[in-house]
């Protein structure tokens, strides 16, 4: 780590390149879109009470552990 | 406020964000879809305690932070997993060379503690504020500064200084050290 802070210079560079990779991995899922599960399942849902009946309610079943 | 079309087709837009998020997050992209649709039938549910105007990517990724979050609790992530999970949603597998590139960072990234590593995300690919990177961890904005540096600096140490002898004729890298001199 003290290294990283002595080369101020090699310091930039690499940040600029984790930015990059960061980034890169992050648009790639981006790109894709929006898969047509998605888009079908927001269509469908005509109000707030369609979209809750399909909550799972996790607490019914694992409340007391 | 209602479920209007235009609030319909915004949250339609954030779909693709999302997901990079949860996947970046989970670091499994089966998980990271179940994430996605648990956020969005809870938002569509919980509609009406949004405030129109404020910023609907930034509620969205509340939920979907907070759902992984529970989530985590409960069983921890399957590293073994990730990997081959998260390479079957690229859609064009990346050449040789920059594929172990990739792997190699994602393993990094995976080496972050959470905290660190969804700031890091939120701020350096998602685009947010750090304010609005704070409002979504739930903390102060000097702890996402904080979390975001600690992140860089970690990465760096794992990618770069460690292993630096390690790297052979690749050009960026070559570029990189080459140009400490300059």
């Amino acid at each position: 780590m003290k290294e990283v802070k002595k080369q101020g210079g090699l310091n930039a560079e690499i940040q600029s390149r984790i930015g990059h990779q960061l980034r890169a991995m992050y648009d790639d899922v981006v790109r894709q879109g929006v898969p047509d599960r998605f888009a079908e399942l927001i269509r469908k849902l005509d109000g707030p009470e369609a979209a809750a009946a399909q909550i799972d309610e996790p607490a019914k079943n694992d409340g007391r552990d | 406020m209602p479920l209007t079309d235009t609030l319909r087709d915004d949250i339609l837009a954030s779909v693709p964000s999302l997901r990079a998020f949860a996947i970046s997050l989970s670091g499994n992209g089966d998980r990271a879809d179940d994430l996605v649709q648990e956020t969005l039938l809870r938002a569509i549910a919980n509609i009406d305690s949004f405030q129109p105007g404020s910023n609907l990517p930034a509620w969205l990724f509340t939920i979907l932070r907070n759902l992984f979050r529970s989530d985590y609790r409960k069983r921890r992530r399957e590293v073994e997993d990730a990997e081959g999970n998260y390479a079957k949603t690229l859609k064009t597998q990346p050449a040789q060379n920059a594929h172990l590139e990739f792997e190699e960072f994602r393993h990094a990234l995976d080496k972050l503690p959470q905290d660190q590593r969804e700031a890091l995300i939120l701020v350096g690919a998602s685009g947010f504020s750090y304010e609005d990177a704070a409002a979504i961890c739930g903390c102060a904005v000097g702890t996402i500064k904080s979390r975001v540096n600690r992140a860089r600096s970690k990465l760096s140490a794992l990618l770069y200084v460690d292993g630096a002898e390690d790297f052979g004729p690749d050009e960026t890298v070559r570029a990189v050290i080459g140009g400490n001199g300059g």
